[in-house]
């Protein structure tokens, strides 16, 4: 079967020469959740913005679904560290965006966009606007509203890096609940070995300078997981071993 | 607002007692320094046989087209300017060479061509207001976040859209700012046109109280030209208000 999103050969060097991803392969299969991990300048959101079609890549190309990527598009929903909510629209007016687009009749997109905000816990607050909201909440705004414009990839580009510890781990909670009803095939980055192990079907070690793959680590754990089980920890530890190697690289 | 009411009495106190307070040292020619009760005598009389109302209009009237047109045309270029950096390499070099002259120092030469009718005056002042319009507007279109495109375009915009769902609502704020100078700026120099070449008008109204010596009337006219400039403001601090409110609070 096709992968459903195909990185081959890419690379991207900068305006000032310097490479920032060196021959990049991939292949992400359909509903699968894959983790970008690397330390910060490896290269791994450079990578997500040439799959989002944010950048070009300078050699090698995207497919999603066999078809080169040019350019953004709908079928790539994209969550930003930054949240990036639309500050002049409501909560319900952000999450409707996408089908406002599309011609999407009034009626059904409240109704689209009332079951996203009930899906992340904010249909109380579909009328506020974003500077009235938390960042946790913001990005569960944008969670929803990537979800309502029903792509079928998800891009989160470390999404909940911003956010305390707490938040974050029930956001991570939140979204692998998502995942269980949704299945939709999401690119996940993040610094954070934790959170990789928690949400990833698969976690790409990345390594820095210019970027490449390292490894990747099939995790072999149920669905609901628990961040204390032995099993989680070992995945846990034995990718950490990795990742300071590339983090102790840099430093010499 | 009691604070507010209270300054402006504040300012009318002092000029009573200077003003009247001359009348008895008369440090200067009493004349020359006209008394509150003076130019409000003026100013009934002026309201009573229509005069004020009529130049206030024809100002008025001149300011809001000339305003109105130069408006919509630095909207319009101003957004493609900054969309489009082509087209603002182009302009740039031109605006930025001709923006600095004085606009006064053109005033006879739009006499020269528009005569001494409403024309010149309007176009005088879509002249002068539109370059202060069209560099806020573009400078608040390229300032538009590009992660809110990013955001915009990842959920299917296209170009079109782009503009009117994304750019055009985020530049707003500075789009209103834009808007605010340019009328200030339509007020000022609206009565340095009426001062050269009009029959009519508050500019005009000034310069024959100079013209018959009645400083009074110079006086009532710069108030008048004070009033509609605070009103206009503060119409348009509503308007922003209003639109910004929810958002940027």
């Amino acid at each position: 079967m096709m992968a459903k999103i195909q990185i081959a050969g890419v690379s991207k060097a900068f305006g000032n020469g310097v490479p920032a991803l060196a021959g990049i392969d991939l292949d992400v299969a359909a509903r699968e959740l894959v983790c970008l991990l690397g330390p910060s300048g490896c290269g791994k959101s450079t990578l997500l913005n040439i799959v989002a079609g944010f950048l070009a890549p300078t050699t090698g190309r995207v497919l999603v679904d066999g078809t080169p990527v040019t350019g953004p598009g709908a079928d790539r929903g994209v969550v930003f560290q930054e949240y990036v909510l639309f500050p002049w629209l409501t909560v319900a007016g952000n999450v409707e965006f996408g089908p406002t687009l599309t011609g999407v009749p009034t009626e059904e997109r409240r109704r689209t966009a009332a079951r996203y905000l009930e899906m992340v816990g904010l249909r109380a607050h579909a009328e506020k606007f974003p500077v009235q909201l938390s960042g946790g909440m913001k990005q569960r705004v944008a969670i929803a509203r990537a979800l309502a414009n029903s792509p079928s990839i998800i891009l989160m580009d470390e999404p909940f890096g911003a956010l305390d510890a707490q938040t974050r781990e029930i956001l991570q909670d939140e979204l692998s609940k998502i995942q269980r009803v949704e299945h939709k095939t999401i690119i996940f980055v993040t610094h954070s070995i934790r959170e990789a192990v928690y949400l990833g079907d698969r976690v790409v070690v990345m390594t820095s300078a210019p970027g490449c793959i390292k490894q990747v680590f099939d995790i072999k754990l149920p669905d609901v997981r628990d961040r204390f089980a032995p099993d989680f920890t070992q995945y846990e530890a034995e990718i950490t071993r990795l990742v300071k190697e590339e983090v102790a690289k840099v430093h010499e | 607002m009691r604070s507010r009411v209270l300054a402006l009495l504040l300012l009318l106190a002092a000029w009573a007692v200077v003003a009247y307070g001359n009348r008895v040292v008369e440090a200067m020619n009493p004349v020359l320094l006209p008394t509150p009760g003076e130019v409000v005598s003026v100013t009934v009389a002026a309201l009573r046989d229509g005069t004020l109302l009529r130049n206030l209009l024809t100002s008025f009237t001149r300011i809001v087209e000339g305003f109105g047109i130069a408006a919509v045309a630095a909207l319009t270029l101003g957004t493609l300017a900054a969309l489009c950096a082509p087209l603002r390499l182009m302009l740039e070099p031109v605006i930025e060479f001709v923006r600095p002259i004085p606009p006064l120092a053109f005033l006879p030469m739009f006499l020269v061509w528009f005569g001494l009718g409403e024309t010149s005056k309007v176009a005088f002042i879509a002249y002068t207001t539109f370059f202060p319009m069209f560099v806020g507007v573009a400078a608040g279109v390229l300032r538009v976040d590009v992660m809110l495109l990013r955001a915009a375009a990842s959920l299917g915009a296209t170009r079109a859209d782009l503009v009117r769902r994304v750019v055009l609502p985020a530049a707003l704020p500075a789009i209103i700012v834009a808007l605010r100078l340019g009328f200030g700026l339509a007020l000022f120099v609206i009565v340095g046109a009426e001062f050269i070449g009009a029959d009519a008008g508050l500019g005009n109204l000034i310069m024959e109280g100079r013209t018959y010596f009645n400083p009074p009337a110079i006086v009532m006219g710069a108030l008048v030209l004070g009033f509609l400039g605070s009103l206009v403001n503060a119409l348009l601090l509503t308007v922003e208000r209003r639109v910004l409110h929810t958002t940027y609070r």
